[in-house]
């Protein structure tokens, strides 16, 4: 079939593998973040995260590595201000965004005579996808949904209402860190296939085009990840055939799909 | 007499016929006092509400009791256990004031909203078991909700999702049910079902603390604990609705609701 020739390209296959596997993690972190108003601290960790990767070309070190310790710093850092300081919670969110986007522009500015192709990393690259690469997403991807369903029921209790969790002795600050870290895995992961600036969207919009269907919390979650999917797998057939920015077309698909759902004729009203 | 005042000499004796005990209990932030040595025993069974103005304790009293908080001196028990392992027990069901502030577009039925309440019980990792599911099951008859689990809490009446609450609150299989202000936002007929629910619950022997500071709930309950800093009251619920605690609580401004006495 022609359309299938795409799979003739090792560098497309390896693009499959890596967008199917984000396509399935990003949901399900994001649907902790949406559901507890914390939808910024994808975006944020993705800003810091490109502090990382300049650290990574800088050094020579895996930017992807470089990218998931920096924001997973940042993510333990930010909770614990939520936590302790009374910071309100959106405000360190921007102090990190700010923050780490700037370092990033000052260490890239230093390297600037590498050959750091900028575009690709911001918004998404299939063909930049290497085996090094695979291998690591693969890797932590299965560790990220093995972690997820092994703390379902406790992150679902704690986004539902914390107090009453920590009340019914469950311990809150520890499964609150293991998300956010978790968060900085998955954002750290995307990267290649859908780019920093967009990682935010791709964990949060197929969550909110699922709940325009309101489900229960099981069935909401497999319907982002179904919307997920399909858009990034029909992302990475457009992009290919089109030479669109994989990152960009993935993103746009999920809004129409959000865009659709929203505004479908006869959709009942979500409580309140 | 169901609610008693625990000897001080006694400290704590390790007596399961009471469902809390606390004893010499100490709190202050600074040099600002909040419970000064406060002792009482609930036995077994009792409807037992605890009032008192804002900033007057009760709050304190309940972390206390659920074992988020240790007091600087002084000791409580639930059941014998401490706090804390009575929580992880699951004996304390909890129904917290921030009920009201819950986010209802939260994506989740009623049946899932009261396995979260036996979350704890069934343990990381772990699926339910034949066991965890008849108890959820339970809770939700208890509280009549059953023909509601398929239905988004976001979906729901006030009425309905306090009912939700009590029941996420009974999958624990608690015998000690805490409430704290739980009717916040809800119409007179709702909150006059809730308390019907929770006299029902309380025949059927589960012990329930409810904290509020709405003097009209002293009227549903058998004893009532006034917290102002010191324990002013430990009484009937008709003692204390008739003497002048409630002055010394809260100024001479007091309206009871429905039971004007002249």
């Amino acid at each position: 079939m022609e359309i299938l020739s795409i799979f003739h390209y090792e560098f497309m296959i390896r693009a499959f593998i890596a967008g199917i596997i984000t396509a399935v993690i990003a949901p399900m972190i994001g649907i902790f973040l949406v559901t507890r108003r914390y939808s910024y601290m994808a975006d944020t960790l993705s800003h810091v995260s490109l502090a990382g990767v300049a650290i990574g070309y800088l050094t020579g070190t895996q930017p992807i590595i470089m990218a998931m310790v920096v924001s997973a710093a940042a993510a333990v850092s930010v909770d614990q201000i939520r936590m302790k300081r009374k910071v309100f919670g959106d405000s360190a969110l921007i102090l990190f965004l700010s923050g780490g986007l700037a370092v990033a522009a000052v260490l890239l500015s230093i390297s600037r005579g590498l050959n750091v192709d900028l575009s690709s990393v911001l918004f998404g690259s299939i063909a930049t996808v290497n085996s090094t690469d695979i291998n690591i997403i693969a890797v932590l991807g299965v560790l990220v949904i093995a972690t997820i369903l092994l703390f379902y029921k406790e992150l679902v209790s704690i986004s539902f209402n914390e107090e009453l969790a920590a009340a019914a002795g469950l311990r809150v600050t520890l499964i609150n860190r293991i998300l956010v870290v978790l968060a900085a895995v998955t954002v750290s992961l995307s990267m290649r296939i859908v780019g920093i600036l967009l990682i935010g969207a791709l964990m949060v919009i197929p969550v909110l085009a699922a709940m325009q269907f309101s489900r229960g919390f099981r069935t909401t979650l497999l319907i982002a990840i179904a919307i997920s999917l399909f858009s990034v797998i029909t992302g990475l057939f457009i992009s290919y055939y089109l030479d669109f920015s994989s990152g960009g077309t993935i993103v746009l698909i999920a809004i129409a799909i959000f865009l659709a759902a929203a505004l479908r004729p006869g959709r009942k009203h979500a409580g309140s | 007499m169901p609610v008693t005042r625990t000897a001080p000499s006694t400290g704590i004796g390790r007596s399961t016929s009471n469902a809390i005990e606390v004893v010499h209990v100490n709190v202050a932030y600074g040099s600002q006092k909040i419970l000064d040595n406060v002792s009482f025993a609930i036995p077994q069974g009792a409807y037992v509400g605890v009032v008192g103005p804002n900033g007057g304790g009760k709050t304190t009293m309940l972390k206390i009791i659920l074992g988020l908080l240790q007091p600087q001196s002084g000791t409580a028990t639930v059941f014998g256990k401490t706090p804390r392992e009575a929580r992880k027990a699951g004996t304390i069901g909890y129904v917290p004031q921030s009920v009201s502030q819950t986010d209802f577009s939260f994506p989740a039925t009623v049946a899932e909203i009261v396995k979260g309440g036996r979350v704890p019980q069934i343990g990381i990792g772990r699926r339910m078991s034949a066991r965890d599911r008849e108890a959820i099951e339970h809770a939700m008859k208890e509280a009549g909700i059953t023909h509601l689990r398929n239905r988004l809490i976001g979906g729901l009446s006030g009425g309905e999702r306090q009912k939700a609450f009590i029941a996420r609150a009974l999958a624990s299989e608690p015998r000690l049910l805490i409430l704290d202000e739980p009717t916040t936002g809800v119409d007179p007929t709702a909150r006059h079902q809730f308390y019907a629910l929770l006299k029902t619950l309380n025949e059927r022997g589960l012990t329930i603390l409810y904290v509020s500071h709405d003097v009209e709930v002293m009227q549903e309950v058998s004893f009532v604990l006034a917290l102002n800093q010191k324990l002013l009251c430990h009484c009937s619920s008709h003692e204390f609705l008739t003497n002048e605690t409630l002055h010394r609580l809260y100024g001479g401004d007091v309206e009871i609701a429905h039971h004007h006495t002249h």
